[in-house]
């Protein structure tokens, strides 16, 4: 995928979180999470991006 | 501003000088090719392109010293090829501190590392960080030692009319008020350009949220030159930071209000120390450090229609005010007054039509486009509008840790110099490319076993011809440079024997022919520098 690709799924995303109310917008990357994976149709794939995504949530140290 | 009990002027490491208001002789000025109103950065460069061409200018300011404070601290690369061209880069190299790396943090994290193209085929860096009095003070004494250019302090353009010869300026100095007769007007008066208004001018553009205190201080602080961007920090959360190394050991912190702090309580001293201490314990400096200097800005996209108005002409500030974050203010006030000082100067000194000066609001005011269109994503991920852009903006930095292409998101806009592809003053390309820089773009520079190809331009227009024996035009304007088309200035243009590149006095690309033939080159000279018959030489 280019940058300017990736640019705009960025883009359109945040565009979308805007129409919606602020409480929803959890609710919404998690459908929206669940959406893609599904589409992926590659759960080790998935499950490995699942995982990554968890990094540099948690404080320094913190069990991983 | 500056700290209690010290003056606009108390600087902890600059001595501002103090200009004596002029000595005139009595009697009516006589009209000048070149009036110049503001000695400000933009004024400076317009005054000296001016003179390397032989043109006489006059520099008027109100002030009778520099601009206070450090303002502008970035200069580019390309501001660099034209301090250059105008013999005044050597203290900028001796003073200023380049720089090619920024790192992002999140959360107080270091998420991401960039570093902007550099190569050793480059003659500069990316970018030099100096304050702005140090800019002005060099230009200044580039300005002193030029028999060409006057300079009046202290001396304030208050009325402006046009007659069919030029325009008169009302100036008022200690002295009292004269009228000063010119054939053209560069008003390089600034952002709140006196002479703007008096011609009845506006800016057009959008005035964007998001504003920033910029403070300076001073400390020992052991960082390289290495621009910080610190996202939602614990110092500041939910805001933006970004930290400058200056020279004399000068901090430039920049720090984002949130929407619920005004302006006018922020810029307190002792918010701002309370401000800049936070961000400072951050960054983990526990010596002591001093305050300098500091003041407020925000992200505004504005410019005029047309940076013509008959014989006036709009130059930096006056006519565009950019984002901060471009790093664009000054960098392209300094572009503007190279475009039109040598256009100018050609007309003046009839090398060229008065035509060419039209090209002058499509090219800079196209630049100026440029930046507006690229300041909407950067003050976007830089001071997001809403909970939305927050929540996507902070996604992609915290992808940033595992994935690059994330991090490229948060990447700064690139400061790449505008291409003049549509404008009169550049011919259209020759399809028989497949490679090398289009007509409009700045030209890259390549090493050469001794120096660089752009230490071999000339003062004018030059062509560069590839392989031997290639087309050339006998024209006083230009100065050819023979290159072999197998060489690293050849591989670079794309070019093979018989090539030839026209490249302006601005380091800008005029046109190219893949096999050149004499006349189309004559003609395309003498068509894009709006010649006529009289002017033809
Ligand atoms: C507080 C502040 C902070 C800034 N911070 C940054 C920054 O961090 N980064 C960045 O890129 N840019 C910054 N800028 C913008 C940058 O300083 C300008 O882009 C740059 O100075 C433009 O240069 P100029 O010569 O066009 O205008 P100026 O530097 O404003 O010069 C205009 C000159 O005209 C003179 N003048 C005005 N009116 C008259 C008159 N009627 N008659 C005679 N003379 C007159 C003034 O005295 C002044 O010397 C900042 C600007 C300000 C004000």
């Amino acid at each position: 995928m280019t940058d300017a690709d990736l640019e705009r799924l960025y883009e359109a995303m945040a565009e979308t979180l805007g129409t919606l109310p602020r409480t929803d917008h959890a609710l919404y990357l998690a459908k929206l999470a669940l959406a893609l994976a599904e589409t992926l149709d590659d759960t080790p794939q998935a499950l490995a991006v699942i995982a990554e995504c968890r990094q540099g949530l948690l404080p320094e140290g913190a069990p991983a | 501003m500056r700290p209690a009990g010290r003056g606009e002027l108390d600087s902890l490491y600059f001595t501002y000088p103090h200009f004596p208001a002029p000595v005139r002789t009595p009697g009516p000025e006589t009209r000048r090719p070149v009036v110049i109103a503001g000695a400000g950065p933009v004024g400076m460069t317009a005054a000296l392109t001016l003179a390397q061409y032989g043109i006489r200018s006059l520099l008027l300011d109100r002030k009778d010293t520099f601009n206070d404070g450090s303002r502008a601290i970035c200069i580019s690369r390309s501001s660099y090829y034209i301090l250059e061209r105008l013999g005044a880069l050597q203290p900028f190299l001796d003073k200023a501190l380049g720089w090619t790396r920024g790192r992002s943090f999140y959360r107080g994290r270091q998420i991401l590392e960039f570093d902007m193209p550099d190569s050793a085929d480059e003659k500069f860096r990316p970018m030099y960080n100096l304050q702005q009095q140090y800019i002005e003070a060099f230009l200044w004494q580039a300005v002193t030692a030029n028999p060409l250019i006057e300079t009046r302090w202290q001396s304030e353009v208050t009325g402006i009319s046009e007659e069919p010869q030029g325009v008169t300026l009302t100036v008022s100095d200690p002295g009292g008020s004269y009228a000063l007769p010119a054939q053209w007007v560069l008003a390089a008066d600034g952002a709140r350009s006196a002479i703007r208004q008096m011609r009845g001018l506006r800016l057009q553009g959008e005035n964007y949220e998001g504003r920033y205190v910029i403070a300076d201080v001073q400390m020992a602080h052991d960082y390289p030159t290495i621009r910080r961007a610190l996202f939602d920090p614990v110092s500041r959360p939910g805001g933006t930071v970004l930290i400058h190394r200056q020279p004399d050991n000068i901090w430039r912190i920049d720090y984002q209000l949130r929407d619920d702090e005004s302006a006018e309580e922020a810029t307190r001293e002792e918010n701002v120390r309370a401000a800049v201490a936070a961000v400072l314990a951050e960054i983990g400096q526990d010596s002591p450090w001093q305050l300098e200097w500091w003041s407020v800005y925000s992200a505004n996209t504005l410019a005029l229609e047309d940076y013509r108005d008959g014989r006036v002409i709009f130059v930096g500030d006056s006519a565009h005010i950019v984002p901060i974050f471009g790093v664009r203010g000054l960098n392209n006030g300094l572009a503007d007054a190279q475009n039109i000082g040598w256009k100018l100067a050609f007309v003046l000194t009839g090398q060229a039509g008065e035509a060419l000066i039209d090209s002058y609001t499509p090219e800079r005011r196209g630049a100026t486009l440029d930046v507006f269109a690229n300041a909407g994503k950067s003050t976007r991920f830089m001071t997001p509008p809403d909970a939305g852009w927050r929540l996507m903006r902070d996604a992609a930095l915290s992808l940033a840790l595992t994935r690059s292409s994330a991090g490229r998101l948060a990447n700064p806009r690139q400061m790449t110099p505008y291409t003049y592809a549509a404008s009169p003053a550049t011919a259209s390309d020759d399809p028989a490319f497949s490679d090398g820089p289009i007509p409009g773009a700045l030209m890259p520079d390549v090493a050469l076993e001794t120096g660089f190809l752009s230490d071999r331009m000339g003062p004018g227009f030059t062509l560069l011809r590839f392989g031997a024996g290639a087309a050339a035009c006998d024209d006083p304007a230009l100065t050819l440079v023979d290159l072999p088309a197998d060489g690293p200035v050849g591989r670079a243009y794309g070019a093979r024997p018989g090539t030839a590149y026209l490249i302006r006095p601005d380091l800008h690309i005029a046109g190219r022919w893949h096999q050149a033939d004499a006349t189309t080159l004559c003609q395309t000279l003498n068509r894009l520098l709006a010649r006529t018959e009289e002017t033809t030489a």
